[in-house]
């Protein structure tokens, strides 16, 4: 275990470890204990109900662990949980899972989707929350609004160049591949909000930053570096979420394991374009 | 019988699209600024199409289903991107990737179509560099390419096994800034219900708002479909849980013929279901037969031993496992096209050799790319007397580099290591060729709706070679639809701005709400999954990677029961005025409760055996399929019918100037 990292996250990196210890016990058909936060919509009260659901197997995923619990709600005419999901790949960064208070489950790099039941034991009870986030308001249940990564995306997060079919040849310009590859892992953020979801101060510094830094790695993106940070550095806090304070809790529940370093390199770049004016 | 008219412009194959677009009508840029234009999906050529159209001067407005455009399922394409840069001096040129991509779709694509679509694919390379998009490169700071089934060279693009998403992202970014330019309106959350028609011509959509159920009412000067593919009919597909039909299949039942719907591609390399519990399959991209090699035991016993659990595969001799693409393919080997590769190994695993609990999993290696790659890497980084193991883990380290999150990916579902034992991989519903049928300007048959992307039918046969739908796709969207719908809407300046309080626009409204209390309504029997998924065994069993008539025509008549009862009886749960997940379920089953019986339909009109249509009766004695171009040079383009089995058959002639048309062969 990291010593600079805090107790909390050492914790659910315990458990990580713990939980792939104890990974083949009886995995065939476990019962379990949902407790899920249910809100009719936008301006309903929410909250937690519990609910059995029995028969799950260990190579079911979470989301389809969700189906047979809808399934059986459906079927006794109760209305079902509703869920952000679609490509079950783990790559649209629809799914949006607060289990057991770590943002999609306890699996590091793993989005919810693509968390299986084997990671969980007979008998356990599940807390199943939406993201919580004043930038992020639930709609309904477990979904909520991430309208705001999109506005942050528009103020600036594009090269201003119109698909004319005449631009440069794309092997024009030699672009370093150590340079190019830190741009493509930047570039790898699925938009799902995990590191807001984390961040006690509710941050989108982490999802910011990614975009700000494939930009800044690549010469595309230089011309327009000092507005482009700017801008979307203003959205962001005009969104309302909440600043930095390096706890690393982003990092460490991002599926796609999206670096600090980008938020250093944001932070460098609002500060030159700053400086600049 | 009608003849449909492709407008296919006259002239040498290489200078058709130069000479159209020197000769089709623009529109000046003040007038653009006057001008509508719906674009429905938001996947690469949703919105690449919306991009340019915006750049242009037109207004647009969006529709996707999803919270984000971002989440279209463009983004879940792996492997890569075709362009014929001839980057690697391996003799590419557009002429042979037009040729490769006629061949691979076994004959049944449109020159013309095709051959533009090689002319614009390199500048889709330079447009989505200049957007940012971080393509894997060389140490020289170069593009790297790939290469994928079906073809000699290598000219596939990538961004490890994302380029899907880097590409949809790219054009993510061309979105937002018009967006932020208010040249575009997103309406996300939202669904096409209906195509508004007046005049004949397409003039708005009916949406309904998926958080508040409201019904909307927009109206455009045109409307582009781009909404993506129909897999989701087998309800088990590698397809997002929510592709759907329903814009595609609305504009067909207003009048746009859907073509070929039966051409839908089985792609080889998916991991094997599971369990009943299974939602949805997960793609292991093709570019991994780069890599790995495909095999199954040689022996009965062996197979019967590892199904068993008494014997893994990695226990087997050298001998004694049968590489069967490259036995019966030598001059392709694991690079055969999709097609091919998917029959030969369900015909191993019906013939017993399958190597998982149910018997339907073939094993892709990467034991001899470990060492071939650990060899080169050790010579280069100086340690020349590595021992094997060494050799091995280094391997192991450049397959990791080239696709990582693939064998994480798998990993993670599979719950085995594939660095350490073969993955094992079994054949997946994965992309639709067929549907909206357009001509040469992407138009359907309906006046000013317009289709683009995996949504149309027109570039790729009845097969799609690997790397060429986000080709298509962004070049539909970049590239070729916002010049050609120029040509219609040069007609549309004096029109003015298209009022929705019409005639029209109340009747389109009201059927929609209608349909929607007739789901509500239904006696409460069985959940939409219920129905989605009998519906999906038929087609798989039926209309799956083998076909034959007695099959289909049963198809046809369990699907026309199925729907029957799916009306009467299915239970949405929860009212219209909310996020509700079930009733847009339901409005896409119903959809594709028709579609599946235009499906059946074709297929068994169409007698002969053509890339992923293999019918049983239409094989050589080897097995291989029999195309029969005497007869079925055509794309089958179907009128709607609210009985799918009377829809009108429309023929349009496939005219081949310019290839000849020989038996495709990979051996």
């Amino acid at each position: 275990m990291s010593n600079w990292l805090p107790d909390r996250i050492n914790n659910r990196l315990l458990n990580v470890v713990l939980l792939r210890k104890c990974g083949n016990l009886n995995k065939q058909s476990m019962k379990l204990t949902l407790k899920i936060w249910r809100q009719a919509g936008p301006e309903s009260k929410g909250k937690m109900v519990t609910y059995p659901v029995d028969g799950i197997d260990g190579d079911m995923s979470f989301l389809e662990m969700m189906d047979i619990l809808n399934e059986g709600l459906i079927n006794n005419g109760e209305v079902p949980v509703e869920f952000d999901h679609d490509c079950r790949e783990g790559i649209c960064g629809s799914c949006n899972m607060m289990i057991n208070g770590q943002p999609h489950g306890p699996q590091r790099l793993t989005t919810t989707c693509q968390l299986h039941m084997r990671k969980f034991n007979d008998g356990d009870s599940i807390t199943i929350e939406p993201w919580r986030a004043a930038a992020f308001p639930v709609i309904k249940d477990l979904i909520v609004d991430r309208t705001a990564f999109d506005r942050i995306q528009q103020a600036g997060a594009y090269v201003s160049v119109n698909t004319s079919g005449n631009t440069q040849d794309a092997n024009a310009i030699p672009i370093e591949k150590a340079k190019a590859d830190e741009a493509f892992h930047s570039a790898t953020c699925i938009g799902c909000g995990a590191c807001v979801a984390a961040c006690k101060n509710a941050s989108a510094m982490l999802f910011t930053s990614a975009k700000i830094s494939q930009f800044a790695l690549l010469p595309q993106g230089e011309v327009e570096a000092s507005d482009r940070v700017q801008n979307m550095v203003r959205q962001m806090d005009l969104e309302g979420f909440g600043n930095c304070t390096n706890t690393g809790a982003c990092m460490i529940e991002c599926p796609k394991g999206i670096k600090l370093e980008n938020i250093a390199r944001m932070n460098s770049e609002y500060l030159k374009a700053e400086i600049a004016g | 019988m009608s003849v449909l008219d492709s407008k296919v412009p006259h002239g040498p194959l290489a200078d058709k699209w130069t000479e159209h677009k020197n000769h089709i009508n623009l529109v000046n840029p003040a007038n653009k600024r006057n001008i509508d234009v719906i674009v429905v999906g938001t996947g690469l050529a949703g919105s690449s199409a919306a991009a340019t159209l915006a750049e242009l001067g037109y207004n647009v407005k969006t529709f996707c289903y999803n919270d984000s455009p971002r989440r279209a399922h463009s983004i879940a394409a792996q492997g890569g991107i075709n362009a014929a840069k001839n980057y690697q001096g391996d003799g590419d040129s557009n002429f042979r990737l037009f040729y490769d991509t006629i061949k691979g779709g076994d004959y049944r694509s449109r020159e013309a179509n095709v051959h533009r679509l090689a002319e614009v694919s390199g500048n889709i390379i330079d447009q989505c560099v200049a957007q940012g998009v971080p393509f894997a490169r060389e140490y020289g700071g170069l593009l790297d390419n790939r290469s994928f089934g079906g073809v000699l060279v290598s000219r596939t693009f990538y961004a490890a096994g994302q380029t899907g998403q880097q590409l949809l992202l790219g054009a993510y970014s061309a979105l937002n800034r018009q967006i932020n330019r208010g040249k575009i309106q997103p309406f996300n959350r939202h669904e096409m219900l209906d195509l508004v028609l007046v005049d004949g011509k397409a003039r708005g959509i009916i949406a309904r708002d998926l958080v508040t159920g409201e019904i909307e009412r927009h109206g455009a000067h045109a409307v582009v479909i781009a909404s993506g593919g129909y897999g989701n009919v087998f309800f088990l597909s590698t397809n997002a849980m929510g592709s759907n039909v329903m814009a595609a299949w609305r504009a067909h039942r207003r009048g746009a013929y859907f073509a070929n719907p039966c051409f839908t591609q089985i792609h080889p390399t998916c991991i094997p279901v599971s369990g009943e519990h299974q939602s949805k399959l997960t793609l292991m991209s093709e570019s991994l037969r780069n890599d790995g090699r495909i095999w199954i035991p040689a022996k009965l016993e062996d197979a019967e031993a590892i199904r068993a659990g008494k014997k893994s595969g990695v226990d087997l001799a050298e001998e004694d496992r049968d590489y069967f693409l490259e036995r019966r393919y030598p001059a392709f080997g694991n690079l055969v096209p999709r097609d091919v590769a998917s029959r030969a190994a369900k015909e191993r695993c019906d013939a017993g050799y399958g190597v998982n609990k149910t018997g339907e999993a073939v094993y892709l290696d990467f034991a001899a790319s470990f060492l071939r790659y650990g060899k080169i890497e050790a010579l280069t980084s100086g340690h020349k007397d590595a021992n094997e193991a060494e050799i091995v883990a280094l391997g192991k380290k450049v397959i990791e580099k080239k696709y990582g999150n693939l064998f994480d990916m798998y990993r993670n579902i599979a719950d085995e290591n594939p660095y350490e034992v073969p993955m094992k991989i079994y054949p997946a519903v994965h992309y639709t060729m067929g549907g909206l049928w357009v001509d040469y300007n992407l138009q359907t048959t309906i006046p000013g709706c317009f289709a683009a992307g995996e949504a149309n039918f027109s570039d790729h046969g009845a097969n799609r070679l690997g790397a060429s739908a986000l080709m298509q796709g962004l070049a539909d969207g970049y590239f070729v639809l916002p010049y050609t719908i120029g040509d219609y809407l040069a007609d549309e300046i004096r029109t003015g701005a298209i009022s929705t309080e019409t005639a029209e626009f109340d009747a389109a409204e009201k059927v929609t709400r209608e349909r929607i209390e007739k789901l509500m309504n239904g006696s409460g029997t069985h959940s939409v999954d219920y129905y989605h998924k009998k519906l999906g065994l038929i087609m798989w069993n039926k209309c799956g990677m083998s076909r034959n008539a007695t099959d289909l025509q049963s198809a046809m008549d369990e699907i026309a029961a199925l729907r029957a009862d799916f009306w009467k009886n299915v239970r949405v749960p929860g009212t219209t005025d909310t996020k509700n997940q079930e009733l847009e379920k339901a409005g896409r089953v119903a959809d594709f409760l028709e579609l599946g019986e235009l499906f059946a339909k074709d297929a068994l009109t169409r007698n002969e055996s053509c890339g992923g249509h293999f019918r049983e009766e239409y094989q050589t004695p080897d097995g291989e399929a029999m195309r029969d171009d005497e007869n079925f040079a055509f794309v089958s383009a179907w009128e709607y019918n609210e009985n799918p089995r009377e829809a009108k058959l429309h023929k349009e002639d496939l005219m081949f100037e310019n290839v000849e048309l020989v038996t495709r062969s990979y051996k």
